[in-house]
């Protein structure tokens, strides 16, 4: 539903800068605001989904699963696939079974992944889109097992894969099972690939660890957001290790683009239109055999 | 020695003067050459990898080498591969599938460095490429765990049709300091963590991340003599396989890691 016609907001209030929270009125509970880290700006959330969350200065804002999904493909067109995938704790991880608990609330989804099928601009994919919110998007048994499925299917449809990642690495309360979807994922993406299909990562903000070291630097393609961190270790690890702060720009998307890690940085305004390219650039002809 | 706790194993694995993968390489094998370089950037002294007899099979021999004295250790980054050290290995498994030799890794390491240059050199995307490309190499790999075996740096070299284990070999998915200090922000729980990540040896059993546990009992030599046994025992029944059945095979066995794995006594 669209809340914007219904809480309308005085016009004044971006110039303002907004109210310190002891003045907050009834009204500003329609009225949250996110102050933009990079200009300082402070933007009223329910502006943020027509800007596709990018602040007037450019920076991007994390963005959640759905909306994400809603933002590139074509409206009602995604149809989600293996979301009866069963997150269990497995190992008997203490404390895990709260903290899943509390994601499913946080995030309002059953784990960090969400998969389906979609178009974008007419181009038919399967996708993938992981969900922050969830875990900071951490990769258990039932995000490799949802992501391998939909690499599976996509090698038997003849499909292009294109995939949205965010993540802090490989879930710990799921010990060495969680490490295993590292192989798991990349062996269906190589298949995928071997037989010819297309794969075309998004990388957003933040993709590190397990995720980085797997299928998020496997695509054909890889696209990253302006600003993204994208790195394997965490940077207070790597600063740990050689006991000095890391440079400015570290370990972000334009930092993987100078050192050749990446093919593009896309701005969340042209990344539809880009994608739709791509795939349609990749259509097989008679479906399945490599044009 | 039967060591009690996990984290007793974790310190095992880790002690001074354990064999590293040089002495395992020097009596398994005969006739070792080993192979620099990854043919782009430089030769990764935390990767040791070449060419062998096994008996009279040719191998490809890959290691993480920790290396005994300090000297040794600060030579070889502690174990700890740079992606010019996995780009290594993956060359030296590509030649292995060319020329139809199996392949073994021996694997010892806290993890993959963690340093500025290793992320400029693409760290996630060397190991990520090694994961893919050992899915589907077209010849036998066993990789075998002696010592530490730390998240994605170590399986890397484990993308294998069999992991054997040594019986204080451990494997996880993040060390149990890393966890401790992450999730419980204490890095006193340092041994409930090693004991919440299931991280020995006979877990990995339990968990069917490894096939077999090597018992470290007896001399080093004799087992190392039983390790070249069943290695060759291992590779003589894999080469005898289409190779589309290996890999097929392989496929299934990282296939089988998901939520039905439930043993029952954790
Ligand atoms: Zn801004």
């Amino acid at each position: 539903m669209d809340l914007r016609g219904l809480f309308k907001r005085p016009a004044n209030e971006l110039e303002k800068g907004g109210r310190t929270p002891a003045e907050a009125t009834a009204a500003d509970t329609f009225e949250v605001k996110r102050e933009c880290p990079d200009c300082g700006r402070k933007i009223a959330e329910i502006d943020l989904p027509e800007m596709y969350y990018v602040c007037t200065c450019g920076h991007h804002f994390r963005m959640n699963a759905r909306q994400r999904i809603d933002h590139i493909c074509d409206e009602g067109s995604f149809t989600e696939m293996f979301s009866e995938l069963e997150t269990k704790d497995i190992i008997n991880f203490p404390g895990y079974e709260k903290k899943l608990r509390e994601a499913r609330l946080s995030s309002g989804e059953e784990e960090a992944v969400i998969c389906g099928t979609a178009t974008v601009l007419g181009h038919k994919c399967a996708m993938f889109v992981m969900e922050s919110l969830f875990m900071m998007g951490s990769m258990g048994t039932v995000v490799g097992e949802r992501v391998t499925r939909l690499f599976e299917y996509a090698t038997e449809n003849g499909l292009p894969v294109v995939g949205f990642t965010v993540s802090g690495g490989a879930r710990m309360q799921e010990g060495i099972l969680s490490l295993m979807q590292m192989a798991k994922t990349s062996g269906a993406v190589k298949l995928h690939s071997d037989a010819g299909n297309f794969y075309l990562t998004v990388l957003t903000d933040p993709t590190t660890g397990g995720v980085t070291a797997s299928f998020a630097m496997l695509g054909d393609v890889i696209m990253a957001e302006p600003g993204a961190t994208v790195g394997f270790a965490g940077a207070r690890v790597i600063e740990q290790t050689i006991r000095k702060k890391l440079p400015q720009g570290f370990q972000t998307a334009e930092f993987l683009l100078e050192h050749g890690f990446i093919d593009l940085i896309t701005p969340r305004s042209e990344q539809k239109r880009v994608i739709s390219t791509l795939l349609s650039m990749h259509e097989k002809k008679n479906g399945g055999d490599k044009a | 020695m039967s060591a009690n706790t996990p984290y007793d194993k974790v310190m095992l694995a880790r002690a001074k003067g354990r064999a590293t993968a040089a002495e395992y390489i020097s009596r398994i094998f005969t006739d070792f050459i080993e192979l620099h370089g990854d043919r782009h950037f430089a030769d990764d002294t935390a990767i040791v990898g070449g060419v062998a007899y096994l008996g009279d099979m040719p191998v490809t021999v890959i290691s993480m080498e920790k290396g005994r004295d300090t000297k040794a250790k600060i030579y070889r980054n502690f174990g700890a591969p740079n992606p010019e050290g996995y780009n290594k290995a993956l060359r030296l498994m590509r030649q292995a599938e060319k020329f139809s030799r199996p392949v073994v890794c021996f694997v010892d390491t806290a993890g993959a460095f963690c340093g500025l240059g290793a992320e400029e050199r693409g760290q996630g995307r060397a190991i990520a490429q090694n994961l893919a490309e050992m899915i589907t190499l077209k010849t036998p790999i066993v990789s075998v765990f002696i010592g530490e075996g730390g998240s994605g740096g170590a399986l890397a070299l484990a993308c294998a049709d069999e992991v054997w284990m040594m019986e204080n070999a451990i494997y996880s998915v993040i060390s149990p300091e890393g966890c401790a200090s992450i999730l419980w922000k204490d890095s006193k729980k340092v041994r409930a963590a090693a004991q919440s990540l299931r991280l020995t040896a006979q877990d990995m059993k339990k968990l069917q991340v490894a096939e077999k546990v090597i018992p470290e009992k007896g001399t080093f030599d004799a087992c190392c003599r039983t390790m070249a046994k069943d290695l060759r025992a291992a590779f003589t029944a894999r080469m005898a396989l289409p190779k589309d059945e290996l890999v097929r095979q392989r496929y299934e066995r990282f296939r089988k890691y998901g939520a039905q794995i439930v043993p029952e006594d954790f």
